[in-house]
């Protein structure tokens, strides 16, 4: 298909979404990300049956925190796509793209530079 | 297991304000068991207090260590040699935990990261439930093995009060009355004669109405 997504993504691979805790997405906002999104499989397709709603509950938690913080919850999300829907997948990353880049660059990486 | 609930980061942010070094102390019992404070619950609050620093330009070290327990002086020494590093400690610990930090390292101020409930079980993943009041003398012996102390809302015992309707607890409608249960099991274990036989008063001086307790095992001690 060779679809086009913005290259400014960096895809993480993990063995399925229930593998990603809220830990992980919490330091890729500490290391500078300007937005995460999860995307998992469809909702009941899971391999390992709820690995995908443990992700949405664990991007829910983030997301919770970074308002707390002030960073904006908006920065984190959870998308869920079947391996099959390349077109949707390119569409989300635009998606994404669009909404990260609407609300600016990390606050934590300005700090950083400040700081530095 | 003693149960535990996370404190609003708000809450915990205000506390540490205007320290500069601090130490988010896990332990890796009950607390780990109820993901309130065990060593993922402070990376997460850890990794957020940096952020929350950052993002408001003060220049905060924040740093994470889980120990086995935070009730036994053998554990608490071993972070002896870097507690001279820290302004303060934000124990993720239930509140024994937090005391007997408080009481070992008395020079540096140690802050509650959760906050204790009860005793209790997993009755499933995320919801847990009471099942203990520690009242200091046990009755279960007596009331198949179902607690009126810590289970039912007046803590009566020889039977319900007049509040029990259809199994439940005038308190609240999904609470169980524990006299029902107590009755439902009796009944099951074919020992329902027993509840005829009156429970004595109870002596509450063992329980929290009597101060602080403390128990005395000679045969144990150094």
């Amino acid at each position: 298909m060779r679809l086009q997504y913005p290259s400014n993504i960096q895809i993480i691979l993990v063995p399925c979404t229930g593998k990603v805790d809220a830990l992980y997405i919490l330091r890729a906002f500490e290391k500078g990300a300007d937005g995460v999104y999860v995307v998992g499989c469809m909702e009941g397709d899971c391999h390992f049956n709820n690995g995908n709603f443990r992700a949405h509950k664990r991007v829910e938690q983030v997301q919770k925190i970074l308002d707390t913080i002030n960073i904006g919850g908006e920065r984190a999300q959870m998308y869920n796509l079947s391996s099959s829907e390349g077109p949707r997948f390119a569409q989300i990353a635009v998606e994404m793209d669009e909404k990260i880049r609407k609300l600016g660059p990390n606050p934590i990486k300005l700090a950083k530079k400040k700081a530095a | 297991m003693i149960v535990a609930d996370k404190k609003p980061i708000e809450e915990i942010i205000e506390e540490i304000k205007d320290d500069e070094k601090i130490l988010i102390l896990g332990c890796n019992e009950c607390v780990t068991v109820c993901e309130a404070g065990g060593k993922k619950e402070v990376g997460i609050l850890a990794s957020a207090l940096r952020m929350y620093f950052l993002n408001q330009g003060k220049e905060v070290k924040i740093d994470e260590k889980t120990l086995e327990r935070q009730c036994d002086h053998e554990y608490l020494e071993e972070i002896r040699d870097v507690m001279d590093q820290y302004d303060a400690v934000v124990s993720l610990a239930c509140g024994v935990g937090v005391q007997f930090m408080a009481e070992k390292y008395q020079s540096t101020p140690v802050y509650p990261g959760v906050n204790t409930c009860f005793l209790g079980v997993t009755e499933e993943r995320g919801l847990w439930t009471e099942r203990c009041q520690a009242c200091g003398q046990c009755i279960l012996a007596r009331t198949g093995g179902i607690c009126p102390v810590s289970r039912c809302a007046k803590r009566v015992f020889n039977g319900p009060c007049g509040g029990s309707t259809k199994g439940k607890c005038e308190i609240h409608n999904e609470i169980d009355c524990a006299w029902q249960l107590i009755v439902d099991r009796l009944k099951a274990l074919d020992r329902f004669d027993d509840y005829e036989n009156l429970i004595p008063l109870k002596d509450w001086s063992f329980e929290r109405a009597g101060g602080p307790r403390k128990v005395v095992r000679e045969d144990v001690q150094q």
